[in-house]
């Protein structure tokens, strides 16, 4: 199959004209107007129908919306004028949706617990819009400080000490904090935030800086054992340093998603580098094996398999949580009960883990498959941003950064679905959580980055010192 | 060189897809295909939220509201209440959030709902509309007034009272004692609902018990209605036979003697119907019921509706004549001991088949049911049971028990200027335990507006004197509150 990988590189958009007008970007301010609108609008259903009349600061709110999407796509039209026009409004959509629902399930809890004579827990809502600045922020820093993607390709090995650092952070003693038997979380200052969210970032750009290298060696150089060709001994070392990372986090931070989506996803860019499908062979029965040992050797493993398979067994205990967000699916069925008027928050953690259920309870099969398919084409972008960037660096990361996005909704929306077994990630842009959405908007920016960098029609800036031969054409 | 990633990243993008097609078909699995029997899985406590958040329909008495919903603070959007507490619980029942519903509640809980498929075009208008859709009303036959009377007569006893408009079988008054504030059950929390149930279920006094619908009761005495329209009714016997009434006979075929109540003849050994009845002697009414033979026992009890099953919408229990009786079993059931057993109803559904020149009427509880928009959905019709006797053999009963109130055992039960009609009885439950005191009348005399069933648990063994004394004056209240005396 390696032989069909030598098909020529798309060639770059050529522009007959050499000094062409920078693009407007109506597209991106059109369907901005369009993901703004529809988060405002939802906004203000959520305390129609649960209070009666619009949200307090309604309108603030929503000169604030379209206040930070004319900001963002003001910077994106000057940093990156050339960039995917949808990557941007579709983020927005998601991370609005999102906000909207926090919002509408903080008045669910004040609402609750006012009918119980409680005092009324602190809002979700407020802090993840603070988060969504902040990602917004980091979007526009991203942009501003790499101005090339290949400038990342220095940072090949400072990015994997910084990845693996990020990911055991949590274990630091006095640092770390367990949550709901997962250690996972730091805390610094009150604040709480989940480092392996952006080392996934830093383990993407060293993976592909690393498979640039690399990758010659690794699709070429085979011995034979046992009749099959596998990789030599020593080329063997990333994917078994990958495993042991998955490992790592499951045995010590207990982490089951995030193990998946590490282990995937280094399986997956070796794949795409390579083009081996003895990769994708060797990866598949390295988590077969994995996950075999896991189920056996952590009870925990072994109740969210049970519950999978068996969510009724204990609907009160273990299976609680899936079944209850199953009756919340169902209840939405095909158009959902509006937003504001099903009962979103009897499912527990539906704010962050389980949101994708109330999504689908308020919003319907409709709203739901609407939001997945922003997904898809959110992970379509990035694969064509991948497919368009001119050199392989930039191939890889935008390959690992779109695929990361895709594989992280899989296993979230296909676990609260009962699909696959639960395990616990957030849902990009969408859940309750500071570290997933600044990380998913630092991904938006270098998507931004790579895609703008690729259908620059003028000439490239220099090449940077390459340590791997690139099919960079400097023209 | 190995190319440009191109074909690698197209078929990552092929499994990207499939994981997204996965998604998309899993979620339609679950939203569509399985999504009814999602709702109705055991445990899914949305099934609660949504019928709670439909107004139901109020349960009406004369008027007025017995049971009706209210908005609510909580996560449930109404709560059911009702407003006169324990008074008419043995009619509506109860609706509790776990305890689920009983009564009227639960029979016509389609209509109060509104998910009855009747009230379907409704639902389509008023989601076209946008109304929120609410259930019907159902009127009940009950009497406020006669209930109230009811009710209150039966103040510190145990037992029923059952009052019946004879001309149709409507219940005008259904009332157990002691009875439970149904509020207490559907006060929408979990934890309050579970400590009331647990009081209630504890109570030996058995308040969540429907005393008349639920409960048999040996008829004792009143039985004696039931062996004098069958002598009656067979030509063997004329208002003028006279009957062998010593005070005591020996039962037939073993050692067991049968005495009157105070060990005495009736009369001077031999009396009528009409006196038999009046001081209600058993040794008299035995050797009718020995004469007549147990198969003409059971078939006029049976005319009466004993051994049926009667639907009030609920089911009532069914009372009892048992088939193949010795001649000692005989003369016991001819007065209503042995194992005859009747609920209050059916004893109220034989003074009203007297009241009504013999023919019965099926017990019905619910007058009218409505829609949401108040149009007749349904009225109940009279549904004639069968006849139990002809209109002569009912008017000389009906003289008979005029002479019971006038000057037999039922004294208690007069009303200046009403002629009344009726029986007392004092049944033995089981050696050693307390009898039950019986009272069943109707009035007037002429034309039977109500027909009253009242028993009495906890009485005395004291011959009649205990159903004349608890009893009739219960029914006497009932009877006055319909006839507005």
């Amino acid at each position: 199959m390696s032989t069909s990988l030598a098909a020529a590189p798309p060639a770059p958009p050529a522009q007959p004209t050499p000094r062409a007008r920078r693009p407007r970007r109506r597209a991106e301010l059109a369907l901005l107007v369009l993901a703004v609108g529809i988060a405002v609008m939802g906004f203000a259903q959520a305390d129609l129908a649960v209070n009666g009349h619009l949200p307090p600061r309604f309108w603030l709110m929503a000169a604030l919306a379209a206040g930070a999407a004319l900001l963002a796509h003001a910077v994106v039209r000057r940093l990156a004028p050339y960039s995917d026009q949808v990557l941007l409004p579709v983020a927005f959509a998601i991370n609005g949706l999102g906000l909207t629902m926090i919002h509408r399930l903080d008045l669910a809890a004040a609402r609750s617990a006012a009918a119980r004579g409680h005092q009324v827990p602190h809002a979700t809502a407020p802090t993840q819009l603070v988060w969504t600045g902040l990602g917004l922020a980091l979007l526009f820093a991203v942009l501003a400080l790499v101005r090339d993607p290949r400038q990342l390709q220095r940072f090949t090995y400072t990015a994997l000490v910084a990845g693996l650092g990020l990911l055991v952070l949590p274990l630091v003693p006095g640092l770390g904090v367990t949550v709901n038997g997962a250690r996972i979380w730091i805390r610094v200052a009150g604040l709480s935030f989940q480092p392996a969210e952006v080392a996934k970032i830093a383990l993407i750009v060293f993976f592909s800086g690393y498979l640039v290298a690399k990758r010659d060696a690794l699709a070429v150089a085979r011995t034979r054992l046992l009749g099959i060709e596998v990789p030599r001994g020593r080329d063997l070392g990333p994917i078994l340093v990958a495993w042991l990372v998955s490992v790592l986090v499951l045995v010590f931070e207990t982490d089951l998603g995030m193990s998946l989506l590490f282990f995937a996803l280094f399986v997956a860019l070796l794949y795409v580098a390579t083009g081996r499908r003895s990769w994708v062979v060797i990866g598949t029965v390295l988590f077969l094996v994995g996950s075999t040992i896991a189920y056996y050797a952590f009870g925990h493993v072994r109740v969210r398999v049970d519950v999978w398979l068996h969510p009724f067994a204990d609907p009160a205990g273990s299976g609680y949580q899936v079944t209850q967000s199953l009756y919340g699916l169902a209840d939405g069925g095909v158009l959902g009960t509006g937003i504001g008027q099903g009962s979103p928050d009897l499912v527990p953690f539906a704010k962050s883990d389980f949101i994708i259920s109330a999504v689908g309870e308020e919003l319907g099969l409709t709203g739901l498959m609407a939001l997945l398919v922003l997904y898809a084409i959110l992970v379509e972008r990035g694969l064509r941003t991948a497919l368009a960037a001119r050199d392989v660096f930039g191939r890889l990361v935008a390959c690992g950064l779109a695929f990361v996005m895709a594989l992280q909704v899989f296993i979230v929306v296909g676990g609260v679905t009962n699909l696959i077994p639960l395990t616990g990630l957030t849902t990009p842009f969408l859940a309750a959580g500071g570290s997933s959405l600044i990380a998913n908007w630092m991904v938006i920016g270098l998507l931004l980055r790579i895609s703008d960098s690729s259908r620059r029609p003028t000439a490239a800036p220099a090449p940077v010192a390459d340590t791997a031969m690139t099919i960079v054409v400097p023209r | 060189m190995i190319g440009s990633l191109a074909g690698t990243i197209r078929r990552l993008s092929i499994f990207v897809a499939l994981l997204f097609l996965a998604l998309l078909v899993n979620i339609n699995l679950v939203q569509v295909t399985r999504a009814s029997g999602l709702a109705t899985q055991p445990g899914n406590s949305r099934i609660l939220i949504k019928e709670y958040a439909r107004q139901r329909g109020p349960i009406l008495v004369d008027g007025s509201s017995v049971a009706v919903s209210v908005t609510s603070s909580g996560r449930l959007k109404f709560q059911r209440i009702y407003p006169q507490a324990g008074l008419f619980v043995s009619a509506t029942g109860f609706y509790s959030l776990i305890y689920g519903r009983t009564g009227i509640e639960r029979i016509e809980d389609p209509v109060l709902s509104g998910t009855d498929p009747r009230l379907s075009l409704q639902q389509i208008s008023d989601l076209i509309a946008g109304r929120p859709t609410r259930g019907g009303s159902v009127i009940l036959t009950i009497n406020a007034r006669a209930q109230l009377a009811a009710a209150e007569g039966m103040r510190g006893k145990v037992g029923a009272v059952v009052a019946i408009q004879p001309s149709t079988g409507a219940i005008l008054a259904l009332v157990q004692s002691p009875t439970f504030d149904p509020n207490q059950l559907a006060v929408n929390d979990v934890s309050a609902e579970q400590a009331a149930w647990s009081r209630l279920i504890a109570d030996p006094a058995q308040p969540l018990l429907n005393r008349p619908l639920a409960r048999v009761y040996p008829p004792g005495s009143t039985f004696k209605l039931v062996t004098l329209t069958a002598a009656l009714a067979s030509g063997k016997y004329d208002l003028t036979t006279p009957i062998p009434s010593p005070a005591s006979i020996h039962l037939p075929g073993s050692t067991a003697i049968l005495p009157n109540d105070n060990g005495r003849q009736c009369g001077n050994g031999h009396v009528t119907l009409a006196v038999a009845l009046a001081v209600s002697c058993n040794t008299a009414f035995a050797n009718v019921g020995l004469a007549l033979g147990g198969d003409a026992l059971l078939a006029q009890a049976q005319l009466f509706g004993f051994n049926s099953s009667f639907q009030v919408p609920m089911t009532a229990a069914t009372s009892r004549f048992p088939a193949g009786l010795d001649p000692a079993q005989t003369a016991l059931s001819a007065i209503g001991q042995f194992d005859v057993r009747s609920t209050a109803l059916q004893m109220a559904m034989v003074a009203a088949a007297i009241a009504n020149r013999g023919v019965v009427n099926s017990p019905y509880l619910v007058q009218q049911v409505l829609g949401p928009d108040l149009a007749p959905l349904e009225t109940t019709p009279v549904r004639p049971f069968g006849v139990a006797m002809s209109p002569l053999v009912a008017a000389e009963v009906t003289a008979m028990m005029v002479g019971v109130v006038d000057f037999g055992t039922g004294t208690n039960a007069q009303i200046p200027g009403v002629q009344v009609a009726g029986k007392t009885g004092t049944a033995q439950t089981a050696p050693g335990q307390p009898a039950d005191a019986w009272f069943v009348s109707f009035a007037p005399a002429a034309g039977g507006d109500v027909a009253v069933a009242v028993v009495v648990e906890g009485a005395p063994h004291d011959g009649q004197i205990s159903g004349g004394r608890l009893a009739a004056p219960v029914a006497k209240a009932v009877m006055k509150a319909i006839l507005n005396k």
